[in-house]
C-alpha cells in the first residue's frame, strides 16, 4: 500500500515536470501556429543552468539559498527565448509550416551543441538541493520532500499560467491572437509584441521544468530531444493548443508511465506513443483541442 | 525528356560509373553512403514534393530495411543480398501499407506528428527489446559474410574490403539508377500527377472525383518502399545497425536532405543527401560540434534560399537565359 501512494507521488512530480513543458509547447503552438521542434532543447538549458549556477554558487551560499537558482535559471531561458523568437523565428510566420517545422530543427541541432560547448559532456547534478530538505517518512518508507514540494510548484504554477491566460488583460489578448490573428491585428493589438512575449512564456516554463528536474536527476546531452517526443505526446492527448488539455495530458502520461514501468518496462515508451497515435486517429484535435 | 537533359543525365552517369577508377577505396565508399541515402530522399520527396505530406518518421523505413537485413543474417542465416532486398521491401512495404492507413487520414501538422509518433514505437522497440535487437549495441552485419548476385561474389579474407566497397558500389549504383528511372516515371505519370493536383488544390481533386485518401496511401507506399530499400542497402556498409537509426532525428536528416537539394525539384534531394553526407562526414571529422554546422546550415538555408541548392541553380539559369534572351533580341 505504501509503495502505491510513492507511485501517486512518483507521477504527480512527474506530471508537473511534464504539464510545464507541454503546456509551453502547447501555448506557442496555440498562438504562433508553430510547432517548436526544439522545445525539450529550452528544458535542456534550463537544467544545465540551474545545475550549473548551483554547483557555482554551493560554497558559498546556503544550501536554502540555493533554490533561488531554480527560478533565475527558468527567467534566463525565457530571455533566451525571447531573443531566438525576435530574431529566428519571426520571419518564419508566413512561410509554410514546412519551414516552420525545419526552422526549429535547425535550432534544435545548434542549442545541443550549444549545451555542449559550454558545459561539455559531463553530466551536471544539483542534488544539493534534494539533500538539503532530507526525507519524509510516508507510512514507514523514505521519500525526498523536495518531490513534494515541487509537486505544490507544479500546481501553483498551473493556476498561475491558468489565471494569466484567462484573468488578466494580456491574457485576453493573448487569446484574441490565437483565435484570429488578423483580426486581433486589426483592432490594434500589437500582434508581434503578443508573439514574442507568448513564445518567451514558453520558453520560461520549459526551463522551469528543466530546473525543476535537475536536482532529482542529472542533466545530460540529449534529454532535449528525448523529452520532445513525450510532449507531443502530452499536447496531442491533451489536444494541441490547450492548457487544460495539457494539464490532463499530462496527468495521464505519467499515470500510464509509472504503471508500465511497474508491470511491463520494455513497453512504456512504446505504449505511450501509440495511445498518442490513437488518439489522433480518433480526435485528432485531442480530448480538449479546438477545431483549427 | 529533352535531348539536352539526356545527355546531361547519361554524363553523371559516366562520371559515377568512372568514381571507383579514378578516386580511391575511402571516396567511394563515401558515395556509396551518398547514393543509399539518395534513394532514401527520392521516396520521401515523393510525399512531401509531390503529395505534399511532411513525414517526419521516415526514420521508420529506413530502420526497418536496416533492421530486417541484420535479424535475417542473425537469425535465419542468410547472406545473399538479393534475399535481404526481397525480406527488407516486403517488411518495409508491410509496414508502410500498416502505418498508411491511419497516417494518409491527417494532413499538415497532425501528418507529421502521427509519424513521428508511429516512428518512435518502433525505435523503443528496437531499443528496449535487447535480447532480439541487441539494445544499444545493435547488430552487426559484417561485410564479410555478404554474397551478391546469388553468391557469385563474396568477400572472404582480411584484405577484401577494398574489393568490397568497389563491387558494392556498382551494385548501389545500378539500383540507384534503376530507383530513380522508376521514380521519374512515377512522378511523370497520371498517378504522379493526380498527385501533384492533390497537393495544389485537395479540394478541386476531390471535385474532380479523385479519391484523395487512395492516391495518398499508395504514395506513402512506394515512398515507404524506397526509404525501406535504402536501409537495406546501407546496413553491409555500415557493419552494425543500432536503434539510433529508428529515432526522430534521423527522420529530420532525411528532410533535411530534400530541403538542402530542393523540394520542388526532382533532382534536389537527390543532390541533397550526397551533399549531406559529405557535409556530415567533413563536418565530423573536423569539429566535434557538427551539429552545430548541420543547423546553422539548415537555418540559413530555409530563411535565404528555400529552393535548396538545385532549385536556386535552376533559377539562376532561368535568369541569366532571360538576360542573354534580352541581349539578342
Amino acid at each position: 500500500m505504501e509503495i502505491v501512494a510513492l507511485q501517486i507521488l512518483n507521477s504527480l512530480f512527474y506530471a508537473a515536470v511534464l504539464f510545464l513543458i507541454a503546456a509551453g509547447l502547447s501555448l506557442i503552438f496555440g498562438v504562433m501556429g508553430i510547432v517548436n521542434m526544439a522545445h525539450g532543447m529550452f528544458y535542456a538549458l534550463g537544467a544545465y543552468v540551474a545545475a550549473w549556477s548551483v554547483g557555482v554558487a554551493g560554497s558559498a551560499l546556503a544550501p536554502a539559498a540555493l533554490f533561488i537558482f531554480l527560478p533565475l535559471a527558468a527567467v534566463a531561458v525565457g530571455v533566451i527565448g525571447l531573443a531566438i523568437e525576435s530574431t529566428l523565428i519571426r520571419p518564419f510566420y508566413r512561410r509554410p509550416e514546412e519551414y516552420q517545422l525545419l526552422v526549429t530543427f535547425g535550432l534544435l541541432l545548434v542549442l545541443e551543441d550549444v549545451i555542449r560547448l559550454v558545459w561539455g559532456g559531463t553530466p551536471l547534478t544539483a542534488s544539493a538541493l534534494v539533500d538539503s530538505l532530507g526525507l519524509v517518512q510516508i507510512g514507514g518508507l523514505p521519500y525526498p520532500v523536495y518531490n513534494i514540494l515541487m509537486i505544490g510548484v507544479g500546481v501553483i504554477a498551473a493556476a498561475g499560467i491558468w489565471a494569466f491566460v484567462y484573468r488578466t488583460k494580456f491574457g485576453v489578448l493573448l487569446r484574441a491572437t490565437a483565435q484570429d490573428r488578423r483580426m486581433a491585428a486589426a483592432l490594434g493589438i500589437d500582434v508581434g509584441r503578443i508573439y514574442v512575449l507568448a513564445f518567451g512564456l514558453g520558453c520560461f516554463m520549459a526551463g522551469l521544468a528543466g530546473a525543476i528536474v535537475v536536482p532529482t536527476q542529472a542533466a545530460v546531452l540529449g534529454m532535449g530531444v528525448e523529452v520532445l517526443v513525450i510532449a507531443f505526446v502530452v499536447v496531442v492527448i491533451g489536444g494541441l493548443g490547450s492548457l487544460e488539455g495539457a494539464l490532463v495530458g499530462a496527468l495521464i502520461v505519467s499515470a500510464l508511465r509509472t504503471i508500465t514501468i511497474q508491470f511491463w518496462e520494455e513497453i512504456e515508451l512504446a505504449a505511450l506513443y501509440l495511445i498518442a497515435a490513437i488518439v489522433l486517429l480518433i480526435r485528432p484535435t485531442g480530448l480538449f483541442g479546438r477545431k483549427t | 525528356m529533352s535531348r539536352r537533359a539526356a545527355a546531361l543525365v547519361a554524363g553523371v552517369v559516366i562520371v559515377l560509373a568512372l568514381v571507383p577508377v579514378v578516386l580511391g577505396t575511402y571516396q567511394t565508399q563515401l558515395l556509396t553512403y551518398g547514393l543509399t541515402l539518395a534513394i532514401a530522399a527520392l521516396g520521401f520527396n515523393l510525399l512531401l514534393g509531390y503529395t505534399g505530406l511532411l513525414s517526419f518518421g521516415h526514420s521508420a523505413f529506413l530502420g526497418t530495411g536496416a533492421y530486417t537485413v541484420a535479424l535475417m543474417m542473425r537469425y535465419l542465416g542468410v547472406s545473399s543480398l538479393e534475399l535481404f532486398i526481397l525480406g527488407g521491401v516486403v517488411s518495409s512495404a508491410a509496414l508502410a501499407a500498416l502505418l498508411g492507413v491511419v497516417c494518409v487520414r491527417h494532413t499538415r501538422i497532425f501528418f507529421a506528428i502521427l509519424t513521428l509518433a508511429l516512428s518512435q514505437v518502433l525505435w523503443t522497440l528496437a531499443y528496449k527489446f535487447f535480447w532480439i535487437t541487441g539494445g544499444t549495441d545493435g547488430l552487426r552485419v559484417p561485410f564479410s559474410q555478404l554474397t551478391l548476385l546469388g553468391g557469385l561474389i563474396n568477400f572472404p579474407g582480411a584484405d577484401a574490403f577494398a574489393r568490397f566497397i568497389t563491387y558494392y558500389y556498382y551494385y548501389v549504383l545500378v539500383l540507384f539508377c534503376v530507383c530513380t528511372a522508376l521514380m521519374w516515371l512515377i512522378v511523370n505519370s497520371p498517378f504522379g500527377k493526380t498527385l501533384q493536383a492533390i497537393r495544389d488544390n485537395e479540394t478541386r481533386a476531390r471535385f474532380l472525383g479523385v479519391r484523395i485518401w487512395r492516391y495518398r496511401w499508395l504514395a506513402f507506399l512506394v515512398s515507404g518502399i524506397f526509404t525501406g530499400l535504402a536501409g537495406i542497402l546501407w546496413v553491409p556498409l555500415n557493419g552494425l545497425v543500432t536503434p539510433d537509426v529508428l529515432y526522430w532525428p534521423q527522420s529530420g536528416k532525411i528532410v533535411f536532405f530534400a530541403v538542402l537539394g530542393g523540394f520542388r525539384n526532382f533532382a534536389g534531394p537527390i543532390v541533397g543527401a550526397v551533399i549531406f553526407n559529405y557535409l556530415e562526414v567533413y563536418a565530423v571529422a573536423v569539429t566535434q560540434y557538427w551539429q552545430i554546422t548541420l543547423g546553422v546550415i539548415l537555418i540559413v538555408l530555409v530563411t535565404f534560399l528555400p529552393a535548396g541548392i538545385v532549385g536556386t541553380a535552376e533559377r539562376l539559369r532561368a535568369r541569366l537565359k532571360k538576360k542573354r534572351a534580352e541581349q539578342f533580341s
